[in-house]
């Protein structure tokens, strides 16, 4: 393996982005159970639903800011590494991220400021409107990144000049093209899982610790928001499951070398089975250690058994994707997928029994599933962006020719760089976010903060009696 | 008559690009001054004062790399590998700054401390690259068949170095004055003094810089009507060019008449001014050029389709960002104190 600078810039767009998604996969979900919240406890004025808003904003503000800054990253990184890309498609996908920045990213900057800070300062309603307002902008960037990534995908409504640079001959298409309406919704219906699990899992864990100490703070909150995370998961999981499908199917209609891939094929033909294990092969172009149901993969694709499904002997070595990443990262997904049907299913006849907080096997089921949405995510990314190689721009621009004029030492300098910073910032992010979980969602009226690090002359600590009104 | 896109776009990108340094100019510059404040107090209380607006700051700059990016792809495509070394530095110190707000507050002592230094030392780093980015963009760029051609180091240059020293100079200008704008006693006199200090630094370092971009860069000099190889005034041209640094003078009058009299607001307007003047002494030298001296705005711009519909949308979202932007500059408006922190 040769590392230059087309190698070194996929690692190093592997990896900043593998961190930035994380934190949006949780701060769309995030931000709307945090509007819900904060709607609710408008509506009902049930101070558990106030105490969980300012348990889980905490935690959307520190998630919210490691976004923003690798997001920061991703923007430029297009042009630091991916030049020739931008000077070639630019005039077809920089609308979108223009958009991107116009419709949400200064909506969710700026409401931000007033839902963390502007409680004293705006009043109820529009603090209420503030938090919508961030969860509609972190909406709609999911919307336009999601709809330049499927462009990506599926490229549609542009043409190429003489010069070879892209120009789009109709927006609308180059917007919704194909692939578009079935990733956005399935990227949604994973951010509200990954929320879902989350919530679920610190909510179970609180739980969990309640049964062993009767003063464990935080019971009654605790149980509203695991009730919460079953109540999404029950449904949103199966029908992730239904989403996933129709995404598959936009796939073998669309990059039939990607779903070939994902499924292990390497022989065009009728009657495919599904391939439940393997390890593929690109040099003996076959699977080893294969296991497999007959007959099964035209009935999964939705194809008629005698209608042949395109295998990779259908393309050159040089034009099929890597095959280990997708075949494994979708297997991890739909597993995982399962999993957390599973665990929405039982948390919905254990609450209809009234039986969900007295059982410490569903509970520890919770807790274990917390990081899972994170893994599936992760997961199902790859498995789109590895299975669209060698394309950047699925058979019509190779990845090879998108890469920026820059030497191998500069991006090999960058890489090192970011992994250091990154490891720095996100393992300090991750054990704050742990450390706030671990405190669990504590009513500020019993307990008024118990910050040593705050001077007296702090209002918290001066004024406990202002805490209810104060967004801690 | 169809309107001409890439020039409506380029006014657009350049009020952007200001409104950037301008904004987070100022949260950049409180970061420059932390080290010289007094206590872990009236750290927090500077932070406090642009907490709930720094991020909508900084959203400009993704404006700025992403509206370059829509509206100049070639532009976007030649300068991010030519300034790959500082991008990566500004980035870095983007992080580590941006990241310093939540996990200051959040962190016990001895992790507050390094995180005290990394909001201190991201600031400067972004501050200094953003520099050198700034720099490297005057001196020009080497382009061969629309693609960047120079070397890896080409924007390393005591020009550029000197333009980022100047820069952080502003940076920490405008830092203290909004800090005079937004705090009282101790701090507020602490501010006032830092104020005179980068405000005399600014004006050394603004001087120095013009002179140097006039003598090392000959084509900027001859649109300022001044020819260094020819040792040539040509007082038609300069004349009403000199209003720009007059300007600059103006605003760092208000800067040091506003100090003397102890104004709480003055300061920050003449530090405004005096970026302003800056800013356009800077955008004589290299306009038309998006990719100095190579790329102009109309070689550079993506199709007028492309343009044409993010001019719908930034006529109509553009003045809901500023309306919504000013609401919330208004609710957080007046002194902060350290009874006004939200941790």
């Amino acid at each position: 393996m040769d590392f230059d600078a087309l190698l070194l810039s996929r690692m190093q767009f592997a990896f900043t982005i593998a961190f930035h998604i994380l934190f949006p996969a949780f701060t769309i979900g995030l931000a709307a159970f945090l509007a819900v919240l904060e709607g609710l406890w408008l509506w009902t004025k049930r101070d558990a639903f106030k105490t969980l808003y300012l348990f889980w904003i905490k935690i959307f503000a520190l998630s919210f800011g490691m976004g923003v800054v690798s997001g920061v990253v991703m923007s430029y990184q297009f042009g630091t590494n991916w030049s020739e890309f931008i000077r070639l498609t630019g005039g077809v996908i920089g609308p979108l991220l223009a958009y991107e920045v116009l419709t949400a990213f200064f909506l969710e900057a700026s409401f931000l400021g007033v839902m963390l800070f502007g409680w004293s300062r705006v009043g109820n309603k529009l603090h209420f409107l503030s938090t919508v307002l961030v969860a509609i902008g972190t909406t709609i960037s999911a919307f336009w990144i999601l709809s330049a990534n499927s462009w990506m995908q599926t490229p549609a409504g542009f043409e190429i000049l003489p010069d070879g640079r892209f120009v789009a001959t109709d927006f609308w298409q180059v917007i919704f093209n194909p692939s578009f309406p079935s990733r956005l919704a399935h990227m949604l219906l994973a951010a509200f899982l990954t929320t879902a699990l989350v919530v679920g899992a610190v909510s179970a864990w609180h739980l969990l610790k309640a049964r062993r100490n009767p003063h464990h703070p935080g019971v009654v909150e605790s149980r509203v928001g695991l009730v919460m995370a079953i109540g999404l998961l029950a449904v949103v999981a199966p029908l992730q499951l239904v989403v996933g499908h129709w995404s598959g199917e936009v796939a073998h209609e669309h990059q039939p070398s990607k779903l070939a891939a994902i499924e292990g094929y390497w022989e065009t033909r009728p009657d495919q089975p599904l391939i439940l294990f393997g390890i593929p092969d690109r040099r003996v172009q076959d699977n080893h250690f294969e296991v497999a149901i007959p007959g099964l993969g035209n009935v999964v694709q939705n194809v008629p058994r005698d209608e042949a499904i395109t295998g990779l002997d259908a393309y050159a070595v040089a034009d099929q994707p890597p095959p280990v990443i997708p075949f494994f990262g979708f297997r991890i997904m739909v597993g995982l997928g399962l999993l957390m049907i599973a665990l929405g299913l039982w948390g919905a006849w254990l609450t209809l029994r009234m039986k969900v907080f007295a059982s410490p096997a569903f509970l520890r089921f919770a807790v274990a599933m917390g990081p899972s949405g994170f893994i599936a995510v992760l997961a199902g990314w790859m498995v789109t962006e590895v299975g669209r190689q060698p394309w950047v721009v699925y058979g019509v621009l190779r990845t090879a020719d998108a890469v920026s004029p820059v030497l191998a030492s500069q991006v090999a300098t960058s890489l090192t760089a970011y992994v250091v910073v990154y490891a720095i910032v996100f393992t300090a992010g991750a054990l704050f976010i742990l450390r706030l979980m671990a405190e669990g969602p504590v009513a500020a009226v019993t307990e008024p903060e118990p910050r040593q690090d705050r001077p007296p002359g702090w209002a918290l600590a001066k004024a406990p009696e202002d805490a209810p009104g104060d967004p801690s | 008559m169809s309107p001409d896109l890439p020039l409506i776009w380029a006014g657009l990108l350049a009020v952007a690009v200001l409104l950037y340094v301008l904004l987070d100019g100022f949260d950049l510059g409180i970061g420059i001054l932390f080290p010289f404040a007094r206590s872990k107090e009236d750290r927090d209380v500077m932070m406090n004062t642009v907490a709930p607006v720094w991020d909508g700051n900084e959203t400009w700059l993704v404006l700025g790399g992403g509206g370059l990016l829509a509206a100049f792809p070639l532009a976007y495509s030649i300068l991010m590998p030519a300034l790959y070394l500082p991008v990566l530095l500004m980035l870095g110190g983007l992080i580590l700054r941006g990241v310093a707000f939540e996990f200051r507050f959040r962190a016990r002592r001895r992790g507050r401390a390094f995180w005290t230094r990394m909001f201190a030392g991201g600031s400067m780093l972004t501050t200094f690259a953003q520099g050198l980015i700034l720099g490297g963009f005057i001196q020009g760029v080497t382009v061969i068949d629309d693609r960047f051609a120079g070397g890896q180091f080409d924007w390393l240059t005591p020009y550029t170095l000197l333009v980022a020293c100047g820069l952080t100079a502003g940076y920490a200008l405008l830092g203290a004055t909004w800090l005079m704008l937004k705090t009282k006693d101790d701090l507020h006199g602490d501010a006032r003094r830092w104020a005179r200090w980068s405000a005399a630094a600014t004006a050394v370092l603004l001087v120095l810089v013009s002179v140097a971009t006039l003598l090392v860069h000959h084509r900027v000099g001859l649109r300022w009507g001044v020819d260094v190889a020819e040792m040539q005034i040509r007082w038609d041209m300069l004349a009403p060019r000199l209003a720009i640094p007059g300007l600059g003078l103006v605003g760092l009058g208000l800067v040091f008449a506003g100090l003397r009299r102890g104004s709480h607001v003055r300061p920050f307007v003449g530090a405004l001014v005096v970026f302003l003047s800056g800013y356009l002494g800077l955008a004589v030298g290299f306009m038309p050029y998006v990719v100095p001296y190579a790329i102009d705005f109309r070689q550079g711009a993506a199709p007028d389709n492309a343009l044409g519909l993010m001019l719908v949308g930034a006529v109509v979202i553009i003045p809901m960002i500023l309306a919504y932007t000013a609401w919330v500059y208004w609710v957080f408006r007046g002194k902060v104190d350290a009874e006004s922190g939200y941790h």
